[in-house]
């Protein structure tokens, strides 16, 4: 049976992952449309970015199914850099090169990885550049750029690549507050064009604002979930009730 | 009054106070050879060279001054010393081949590549260098056939392959140590970027390495270049044998060891001090881009 758009674009079933005796993910199951904005949220430790980490199969699964456009992530005989090419992410901690120039740091793996012509790639790049309001920054090294700007050339890094779905871990937390809304202003961009986008967020107004759907994590298990009108206002488990009102 | 240090359990006053003794003492950044400056060499020099040539001077012997007998085998102690220094140069160069691709086998996934290298690594890092100069001066042959070729090898060249062992295994850790010290998000944007291992260890991760990489690896040379006089001991003639030689030639008047023992102390000097002081330099400024 193959993929169509019509069916989930990520497909989460039954996911178990441990690191050694301490289990992170317990059975999680959850499904992404095409043009989806997910977030999911929740305390520390209760497995968000493990989870978002084994869709693009940086961290392996020992049990369950994970669907990516059709494509089974839990599987030895996995392609990994296909995948990646149709799984972008974006990290908490910007992870730039920090030897090579924004605009290099854009352009460099459509080059390398997708064996784009140069001239082609740069245009886009500088194009991409221009979509998160870096224009003047293309020659710019990581380390000359605040924390903010790096973020977003991760963003449009992430991008370049064309992919089908981006993972956002945290992208936030590591941010000044004054340079989280540029950010999310990004995202929230990106999700009005109709990228599907998984989020990982303790940024509440914001996951309120853009997710069409929440996911609230805990222990390794989805506690609750639903569209942000309801789990905001009307969250039924306890323990959901007891984290918003720590967080609200 | 004061806070609980982490992880010592000692109590830290932080209360405020007028008396200097008593606030913290904050050592100065070691800054080595602080206040030396090139005319201290010099002075150094002069005085380790021409002090016998004076007090030979005042004694008033009929013979030449130790200065003009070591004048005479300048030509010669500096070619040695040349000698030496290619000996470093290719010692270097082929440790530095050898041992990066130790290095890069140190951090492979393949478990036997990565144990096989970990070991030679550690084999040579821990052996002294003039046991591993013996070694291979006389385990190796002084000539070898090559498709009924007769090639010589020459004790300069079993020099250059003994001291090259231990410049291997160092090299070898520099690059696993450098290529480990970079953070692991580097290794994981490359990953979702869709590289390759081999892209990412060859667009993403070693050129970060390089920087971190040459302070270590200059250091290395320094101390190389050092123990090439090793060399003397199995028999090749650099600037330790060839002084102990003119020594001899001299009739091994004991007022000439200074002069031409200082003489080799100073060509070394010279040309390491530099490379040291550039090392630092280097230190400084990658520490400040980090």
């Amino acid at each position: 049976m193959s993929w169509t758009p019509a069916d989930p674009m990520v497909s989460i079933k039954d996911v178990h992952k441990s690191f050694g005796d301490l289990k992170v993910l317990n059975g999680v199951s959850l499904d992404v449309m095409k043009g989806d904005v997910i977030c999911i949220i929740g305390p520390s430790g209760s497995g968000k970015s493990t989870l978002i980490r084994c869709v693009n199969a940086l961290n392996d699964i020992q049990q369950g199914s994970i669907l990516v456009e059709g494509q089974e992530v839990n599987d030895p005989n996995l392609d990994k850099l296909e995948l990646r090419k149709k799984v972008g992410m974006v990290f908490q901690q910007y992870n730039l090169f920090p030897h090579k120039t924004a605009l290099q740091n854009v352009m460099m793996a459509p080059v390398r990885v997708l064996k784009q012509d140069k001239a082609k790639a740069e245009a886009k790049a500088r194009a991409l550049l221009e979509r998160v309001r870096l224009k003047d920054k293309e020659n710019a090294y990581p380390g000359e750029l605040s924390g903010g700007q790096q973020q977003r050339v991760a963003i449009a890094r992430s991008l370049a690549m064309n992919p089908d779905v981006i993972l956002f871990d945290e992208v936030t937390a590591a941010l000044d507050p004054e340079t989280v809304g540029e950010v999310l202003q990004t995202i929230k961009d990106l999700a009005e064009d109709g990228m599907t986008c998984i989020l990982v967020t303790h940024e509440m107004a914001f996951a309120q604002e853009v997710a069409d759907h929440i996911y609230f994590t805990d222990r390794g298990v989805i506690v609750e979930h639903g569209p942000p009108e309801t789990f905001f206002k009307k969250a039924k488990d306890p323990r959901t009730k007891e984290f918003l009102s720590q967080i609200l | 009054m004061g806070t609980r240090h982490e992880n010592s359990g000692v109590w830290l006053m932080t209360y405020k106070t007028d008396l200097p003794v008593m606030l913290p003492v904050t050592p100065r950044s070691p800054e080595p050879f602080a206040g030396f400056k090139p005319k201290h060499i010099v002075i150094i020099a002069a005085l380790v060279i021409l002090g016998p040539s004076l007090a030979f001077a005042q004694v008033g012997a009929p013979i030449l001054t130790p200065f003009a007998v070591l004048l005479d085998w300048m030509p010669l102690l500096l070619e040695g010393f040349i000698f030496n220094l290619v000996i470093s140069v290719s010692a270097m160069a082929l440790g530095t081949a050898v041992g990066a691709m130790l290095g890069l086998g140190q951090i492979s996934l393949l478990r036997v590549t990565r144990g096989t290298s970990w070991f030679v690594t550690q084999f040579f890092r821990n052996a002294p260098w003039l046991v591993l100069l013996f070694f291979a001066m006389f385990l190796l042959p002084f000539e070898i056939k090559i498709f009924g070729l007769v090639v010589p090898l020459p004790d300069w060249f079993k020099a250059i392959l003994g001291l090259s062992l231990p410049v291997m295994a160092n090299v070898s850790e520099i690059v696993r140590g450098a290529v480990k010290s970079l953070p692991s998000g580097q290794w994981e944007a490359a990953e979702s970027l869709a590289y390759s291992r081999q892209q990412t260890l060859w667009l993403i991760i070693l050129p970060q390495c390089v920087k971190r990489m040459l302070p270590p690896w200059m250091n290395l040379y320094s101390i190389l270049t050092m123990a090439t006089v090793l060399a003397s001991i199995v028999g090749v003639s650099e600037v330790m044998t060839l002084t102990a030689q003119a020594l001899a030639a001299e009739g091994g008047r004991p007022e000439l060891l200074a002069p031409f023992y200082g003489f080799v102390l100073l060509l070394f000097f010279a040309y390491c001090y530099p490379i040291a002081r550039f090392t630092v330099w280097l230190e400084k400024k990658f520490a400040v881009i980090n």
